[in-house]
């Protein structure tokens, strides 16, 4: 951050009951403001309404392909990690209407809907969470083509980012480069101090941000200390993180191409398409035309799609990609090192989700790590 | 203005997701499966510029949306010419419709065949199939400005027969001093009194200047498979040899993934390729 960023922007220390008043604050302001929710026994990302809605005292335990929530007393609000639910469901909808058409006198009429930008605030993004935004903010804005809906929720949505004080049992994001510490990009930043004296130091980033970090009433403007114990806290959850990713990943994938070791991967992988799914990076979509039965109207609309299923390498004749080893082989090489290529950066954030997300509990760092151990490369 | 189409070419459409209305205005049977349409604006005379090599995106209304390549003059503002082959749902209605119907079309896209970059050069032509669709438009423009280049050679290979492509044209070509044009086919039948073999059989015989050709490849993957080889043994290097790569598209402009190949997009990096940027790639399996 810079001298003149600090200098405008706020930083307090609140008591807990002012995220209560800080998420009501931002409703006030006209966001609809979205936030971690327990839901079906997972921690997902919904539309909530106080601090009373959020995940209190819940700690997720997860491991390859398990996930569980349990009650941890005086844990805090966010002592939960990542879920199954990323932001880019609200960036990157799931399902985008891309135009309507209807039969016009001898043809037909297109109209595409102007792109509708609600104001959302996201309410604890991770620093992977954070990271993954920068990440699918070049890929749909790839130097040729912008995509005008990604951009207008983009600059629409205000980030409430928070530092994680705790490591998730499949998080590897010190190795990924995604955090655990909150550098830049949010709008305002948490940092949670459970316990007796349960307390955010809230901090701005943004002068939007420090519009409402101002409003915030109790509490006292926050000192050095502050910060430090802050620090103290990102350091013990990058501590504690237990995966890794190897440095060298690129050139592994790159260089093993065709290793026996993707099909010992085949024989697990049941290409359910999970992991791309809750990838907070995974951007890949296809287009579904609609038609009305008699023909007056036909829409297009732009769903996620995986390259986990066989359909999504048909060309005539059938699908380019027809083994399980291919279709895998695409999904990690495109993550860790044809990102690199296409937009500069790795495409993984080391937030796990697909570790734990998988029914097989198929580790990607592991998968790096046995390509490069079995002796393929040079 | 054939000097101009290639680099007016690159302008993009405002909205590249939103199929603009254009209407058939010719439709012509070339085989059993191919057929060729004409497409002008329903609104508007805007003309149409594109560069040889690029591709538009059509839509059936109500039926869908496939990539197809531009096989028309680049000269020819007026009209957008494409060949297509009916190979599933979306060709197959397109092959339905009729003079006067509508079709949405989004494009150009893609990288160009780098003409500017063969002048002065041999230019060899080699396709496959309907491969030669994409083509065509080289060769238009390699003719309309014939005194910037070299030798010139198209060689051509098809299944049999009766599935040659342009063959009208092919004859034309063939009857010009200033172009070399020789044809094969895969499977000999009737009156064929011409070569029989694949396409590579034919490239050893242009009498061009290896050392300072350059070729341009389009056609099945494996008969650029063959045809890079055999280029690479009289003396052609691979940064002098461009293949038209062609992956499943949603989107052509790199957001949906589907075309990856590698680290590129086969929209937006491709069809076009030098092939020294992708000769690791090319002969492995599945990718």
């Amino acid at each position: 951050m810079s001298a003149k960023q600090k200098s405008e922007s706020a930083a307090r220390v609140v008591p807990a009951d002012g995220l209560d008043a800080l998420i009501r604050a931002l409703a006030r302001a006209g966001y609809t403001t979205i936030g971690p929710r327990v839901e079906d026994g997972a921690v997902t990302y919904r539309p909530v309404g106080s601090a009373a809605d959020l995940p209190l005292d819940m700690v997720d335990e997860q491991g390859g392909g398990t996930y569980r929530l349990r009650a941890s007393k005086g844990a805090g609000y966010f002592a939960h990690v990542v879920g199954p639910h990323s932001w880019k469901r609200y960036l990157y909808p799931p399902r985008q209407l891309m135009w309507r058409a209807s039969r016009a006198r001898s043809g037909f009429a297109v109209e595409a809907p102007e792109p509708a930008a609600d104001k959302l605030a996201f309410i604890g993004v991770r620093a992977c969470e954070l990271r993954a935004m920068e990440i699918q903010d070049r890929v749909f804005d790839n130097g040729q083509f912008t995509d005008p809906g990604y951009r207008a929720r983009r600059a629409a949505a205000l980030v409430v980012a928070v530092n994680c004080g705790r490591a998730g049992d499949t998080c590897f994001c010190v190795s990924a480069g995604g955090g655990p510490r909150v550098e830049d990009g949010y709008d305002i930043l948490l940092t949670e101090f459970p316990g007796k004296d349960h307390t955010f130091l809230v901090q701005a980033g943004s002068a939007r941000g420090a519009r409402v970090v101002k409003a915030l009433r109790g509490g006292r403007d926050a000192g050095e200390a502050d910060l430090r114990a802050a620090q103290r806290r990102t350091d013990a959850a990058a501590k504690a993180m237990g995966r890794e990713l190897a440095g060298d990943a690129p050139q592994v994938l790159r260089e093993n191409l065709e290793h026996p070791h993707w099909q010992r991967v085949a024989e697990r992988c049941l290409n359910c398409a999970n992991c791309t799914m809750v990838c907070p990076t995974c951007f890949c979509s296809t287009v579904e035309d609609v038609t009305a039965l008699d023909g007056s109207h036909a829409e297009r609309w732009r769903t996620w799609d995986s390259c986990f299923t066989t359909d999504f390498s048909y060309i005539h004749g059938g699908a380019i990609r027809r083994g399980g080893a291919a279709r895998y082989r695409q999904w990690i090489t495109h993550k860790l090192a044809s990102w690199h290529e296409q937009f500069g950066t790795s495409g993984c954030t080391g937030c796990g989700r697909c570790i734990t997300w998988c029914p097989v509990g198929i580790d990607i760092t592991e998968e790096v790590r046995a390509l490069a151990a079995r002796g393929g490369r040079k | 203005m054939p000097a101009t189409a290639a680099t007016a070419a690159t302008a993009l459409p405002a909205d590249p997701m939103v199929p603009v209305p254009y209407r058939i205005t010719r439709v012509a049977r070339e085989l059993s499966d191919t057929f060729t349409v004409d497409l002008v604006p329903a609104r508007g005379k805007a003309p149409f510029r594109f560069a040889p090599g690029q591709f538009n995106m059509l839509y059936v209304y109500g039926v869908g949306e496939v990539p197809i390549s531009i096989s028309g003059d680049p000269a020819d503002g007026a009209r957008v010419r494409h060949t297509i082959r009916a190979v599933g749902t979306v060709t197959d209605a397109l092959r339905r419709l009729k003079k006067g119907a509508m079709v949405g079309l989004r494009g150009p896209f893609g990288t160009p065949w780098p003409l500017d970059l063969t002048e002065g050069c041999d230019v060899l032509i080699i396709g496959g199939g309907v491969g030669l669709a994409p083509l065509r438009p080289a060769i238009y423009e390699v003719l309309n400005n014939r005194d910037r280049y070299g030798k010139v050679c198209l060689f051509y290979g098809a299944r049999t027969p009766d599935d040659i492509l342009f063959r009208g044209e092919l004859e034309k070509w063939r009857g010009r001093f200033d172009m070399f044009v020789d044809v094969t086919v895969d499977r000999a039948t009737g009156r064929w009194a011409g070569p029989v073999g694949v396409v590579t059989q034919l490239i050893r015989r242009g009498g061009f200047d290896a050392y300072h050709a350059c070729a341009l490849v389009c056609g099945p993957e494996v008969m650029m498979r063959f045809a890079v080889p055999t280029l690479n043994e009289i003396g052609v290097a691979n940064d002098r040899i461009f293949v038209s790569m062609e992956r499943n598209m949603k989107c052509a402009v790199g957001f949906c993934g589907h075309c990856q190949f590698g680290g590129a997009f086969v929209c937006k990096d491709g069809p076009v390729f030098r092939y020294d940027t992708i000769s690791k790639l090319f002969n492995v399996r599945e990718l």
